[in-house]
């Protein structure tokens, strides 16, 4: 099917885990099998991290403890403002405090069951392990976990799980495990191991000999254009949910550093692979510029209805009991409002597909706190979810107490990324990709608290592990600024950044990003279908082509230009963009966060299709014209058996 | 409803700046601040004029990226009484009212230089956190997390302190342009858990340092500081660091030279 969208290439595999021992040894293997370069060398190995969020900015830290040479770089003016500072919930970890049952093995087979079994298990078991490692090091950084009275870390459980094994600093958890990457961070710059580059954005890689060698990057103060080496680069440049438009990432999020990589020679896998949020704030006008989560916890109290008729505008607190529909209560008997993500949120979507939604737009449903106010008393809702309410009302002017939230899914999480092997490393040998920038660990599904355990996991433990089996054999051979490939990608830099500015045509950047945001969620979203996507695919080289003759990019290239930067992300995001759609239409099953409307079962549910799609999608960029190539990685089930998953 | 902005443009540290007056009309109360500032720049972009330039990021009020002085007051935080402290981001125009004049100018501060516009430099704080802003614990050298035992009191109030976002609104606030209250928040945060006795001398001394070396000024306890805080830090850390600072140096730590 779709064959003119795309050609199958040769399958690709990992050959770096050590297969010939048990599941639970393979991480210990690869470590002793892994060369090992000598302390007195590290120090004439240069690596390149890019980005400074949980992964970038505890790689960087760690692999300037060791002694590398690290060239840190980051867009905004500081490594703490990176986008994992915004994380609410927690992080897992199998430390099974709570003597309830955890341990690797569980936190492994949850982690593959939830991500619908389209997740790599040598990855997640290896995951699992150094959990533990993580709290242990956040501790010893000094990062303000909530305790309990005896002085001891508390946890609590989290998005669905049995077990309580998440770890969390009240609502800012991610804020406090990025101060912890960021505080030693800071600390390897004051020791001169690791050099710093704030606002500095990469916008190409440098191959020499098919080997990553160093980037190209515009210092966004002064706009000058100019090339770094290294013996090996690392991205760690997140995810790419601003494809998007609206989402919860931050607003300067962006594909542009693993795109170029893309289009460098490192595969693309999973594209399609994209996590909506129920419990975000819906959208309230065109001028919107973002969107907000609110921390799921809140399905925990709250319940979600909508009107039984369609286009009651009434008052919610004068439309009857029986007027109301509480549909995730009435299709999910047993789990009721705690069904997944996924569920949550594409039965949001099909109440106000149905004409149901509430709200100016029509595209909000109600989470109504009525019930558990009257169960617990409005302390009780204060104590657990006073500051949710509280940013609520902040951002809608309504009072949560008085009147039932609305709440809409947003675009949240990207697990789809650059295609990297046990190692970590890309299809171009000497480019790492780690966190949500690459594909690893949550196949289909992210289930909650496990983004941060990834980044910190590899940018502690699993890149400054594996990263020296490559570096053994530098130091390479000297690259400087004049080498034909540098020269090359320099030019092809400031070509793309001059055209930019030279169109002057008569649309925003923004209004461009917002059409194809817009198109993107209703075509390739919460669900998506043959029609959907090969509409969206007719229509985003219309889009491409009108950005690239009538977008208006002000100012100039040699100054502090957000309005550039911009752009440039934006004309990455609808070639991205284009990848997705391919990828969800060849893609004809249903599977976690990607719901296609062919595959289904008789009463509405995902439905997978483990015979003909249990690989990894890893895809091949080629020159316009030519469609992309499908490499397959097939994923094989040892310990986890394939299951389907049922909520009913 | 319509509004008259009057915006400080400043094209780069090195030209001179000015106020600028701009008419905004159809702002929507439910846009935030930053929002408001998003169309103006596309009616600009479409004028042929040069946008605005300012920091943002997540805009959810957690980065610290943003922050402007909003008709003299840090964040707007002040200005309205029933609205909590906040960032810039997070400020809604729910908070005026149609026909009001807004003020928009950068964080100003000796230590803060003007990039552009609204946008400044505050890499000196990231320099103060350089300076002894940490626990030193490299990968791999950490005991079992539950080795260390820390009272429930002393975590809290660690968080409370550790909440700080690093937005400079303090500095931008206070009339002598000091960081005390960045810098208080940090030694705080680290000088109440065990993890972080062995360096707590040194780290105030050398972070006090620190601050006096990038050009901020001195505290004297006025509090504009924490009244502008969008996280609500309060002024009992500053306390903590004198205590902090007086031991230290009686104790006979000195700043690293």
């Amino acid at each position: 099917m779709a064959l003119d969208l795309f050609t199958v290439g040769d399958p690709i595999a990992d050959t770096k885990a050590p297969m010939d021992v048990p599941i639970g040894e393979r991480w210990s293997e690869r470590r002793f099998r892994a060369k090992l370069v000598n302390r007195a060398n590290r120090r004439k190995l240069t690596v390149i991290v890019v980005g400074t969020g949980l992964a970038g900015g505890s790689a960087a830290a760690t692999l300037g403890e060791a002694g590398y040479k690290v060239k840190s770089f980051w867009y905004q003016d500081s490594p703490r403002r990176a986008h994992s500072v915004a994380a609410q919930g927690g992080i897992n970890a199998a430390k099974n405090y709570r003597n309830d049952g955890d341990s690797v093995h569980r936190l492994f087979y949850d982690t593959v069951k939830g991500g619908d079994f389209r997740s790599r298990e040598n990855n997640v078991h290896r995951l699992a392990e150094v959990s533990v490692n993580i709290i242990d090091q956040c501790v010893a950084q000094g990062v303000p976990f909530a305790r309990e009275y005896g002085g001891l870390l508390d946890n609590r459980s989290f998005g669905g799980t049995q077990v309580s094994r998440t770890f969390y600093a009240r609502g800012q958890t991610g804020q406090q495990l990025l101060y912890g990457a960021y505080q030693a961070l800071e600390r390897q710059m004051a020791a001169g191991t690791v050099e710093q580059f704030a606002r500095t954005e990469m916008l190409d890689l440098i191959v020499v000999d098919g080997r990553a060698r160093g980037i190209v990057a515009r210092d966004l103060v002064t706009g000058e254009i100019s090339t770094h080496f290294a013996d090996a680069v690392v991205l760690a440049t997140g995810g790419y949910s601003n494809v998007f438009y609206l989402s919860t990432n931050a607003k300067g999020s962006n594909a542009t550093a693993i795109w170029r990589a893309h289009k460098r020679g490192a595969l693309f896998a999973n594209p399609c692979y994209t996590q909506i949020h129920p419990t975000c704030i819906p959208v309230h006008g065109e001028y919107q510029s973002k969107l907000t989560l609110m921390s799921e916890s809140l399905r925990n109290d709250g319940r979600v209805w909508v009107p039984k008729e369609r286009g009651d505008d009434r008052d919610p607190r004068q439309i009857p009991e029986d007027e109301r529909d509480y549909y995730l209560e009435r299709l999910y008997p047993s789990f009721g409002n705690l069904v997944p993500r996924d569920i949550a949120s594409r039965q949001a979507k099909n109440v106000c597909d149905e004409g149901r939604g509430v709200g100016p737009n029509g595209l909000g449903v109600y989470l109504d706190f009525a019930e558990a106010m009257q169960r617990l008393g409005r302390p009780a809702i204060e104590a657990k979810y006073g500051n949710l309410f509280d940013m609520y009302a902040q951002i809608t002017g309504e009072d949560p107490y008085e009147v039932p939230m609305r709440i809409y899914p947003a675009v949240h999480y990207t697990m789809g990324g650059l295609w990297v092997d046990y190692d970590l490393q890309s299809t171009i040998p000497g480019l790492f990709v780690i966190g949500e920038a690459n594909f690893s660990d949550h196949g289909a599904n992210r289930l909650g608290a496990s983004a941060l355990m990834q980044g910190l996991a590899d940018g502690y433990f699993v890149l400054p592990n594996t990263i020296n089996d490559y570096l053994a054999s530098g130091p390479f051979e000297k690259v400087d600024a004049g080498h034909p490939a540098a020269v090359q990608a320099l030019e092809e830099v400031r070509a793309q950044t001059d055209r930019l500015l030279s169109i002057n045509g008569n649309r925003t950047t923004a209004s461009f990003h917002r059409e194809l945001g817009r198109l993107m969620f209703d075509l390739c979203g919460m669900e998506r279908s043959e029609e959907s996507l090969r509409k969206a695919l007719d229509r985003i080289p219309e889009i491409r082509q009108e950005f690239w003759t009538n977008v208006r990019v002000p100012g100039e290239a040699g100054r502090f230009n957000q309005s550039l930067e911009h752009a440039g992300r934006v004309a990455d995001f609808i070639e991205l963009a284009e990848l997705m759609c391919v990828d969800a239409l060849h893609r004809n099953e249903s599977c976690g966060g990607h719901f296609r409307a062919e595959s289904q079962t008789p009463d509405g549910e995902a439905l997978r299709d483990d015979e003909n799609y249990a690989y990894v999608a890893a895809w091949e960029w080629t020159p316009e014209g030519v469609p992309p190539v499908l490499h397959k990685e097939a994923l094989e089930f040892e310990y986890v058996h394939l299951a389907q998953r049922s909520y009913k | 409803m319509n509004l008259k902005l009057r915006v400080w443009r400043q094209r780069s540290a090195a030209e001179k700046g000015k106020m600028v007056t701009y008419q905004v009309t159809d702002v929507s109360p439910d846009m935030s601040f930053l929002e408001m500032l998003d169309v103006l720049n596309e009616q600009l972009i479409l004028d042929g004029e040069d946008p605005v330039s300012f920091d943002h990021d997540c805009r959810e009020g957690i980065c610290g990226s943003c922050g402007v002085m909003i008709n003299g007051r840090a964040h707007g935080n002040g200005l309205f009484d029933d609205h909590p402290q906040t960032t810039t981001c997070q400020l809604h125009m729910r908070s005026f009212k149609d026909g009001d004049t807004i003020d928009i100018e950068p964080w100003r501060a000796t230590a803060f230089p003007v990039i552009k516009d609204l946008a400044v430099d505050r890499s000196a704080l990231d320099r103060i956190i350089q300076s002894g802003g940490y626990i030193s614990a490299p990968t791999g050298t950490a005991p079992e997390a539950h080795s260390i035992l820390v009272a429930k009191k002393d975590s809290d109030a660690a968080f409370d302190a550790a909440t700080c976002i690093g937005c400079g609104a303090c500095v931008a606030a206070c009339p002598n342009a000091s960081s005390m209250l960045f810098t208080a928040s940090k030694v705080t945060h680290l000088g109440l858990m065990p993890q972080g006795q062995p360096e707590r001398n040194d780290r105030v001394v050398n972070m006090i340092h620190q601050q006096d070396l990038e050009g901020f000024g001195g505290c004297t306890n006025i509090g504009e500081c924490s009244a502008s805080c969008p996280k609500g830090i309060s002024m009992e850390n500053i306390s903590r660091l004198n205590h902090d600072l007086l031991g230290a140096l009686r104790a006979g730590a000195r700043p690293k030279s």
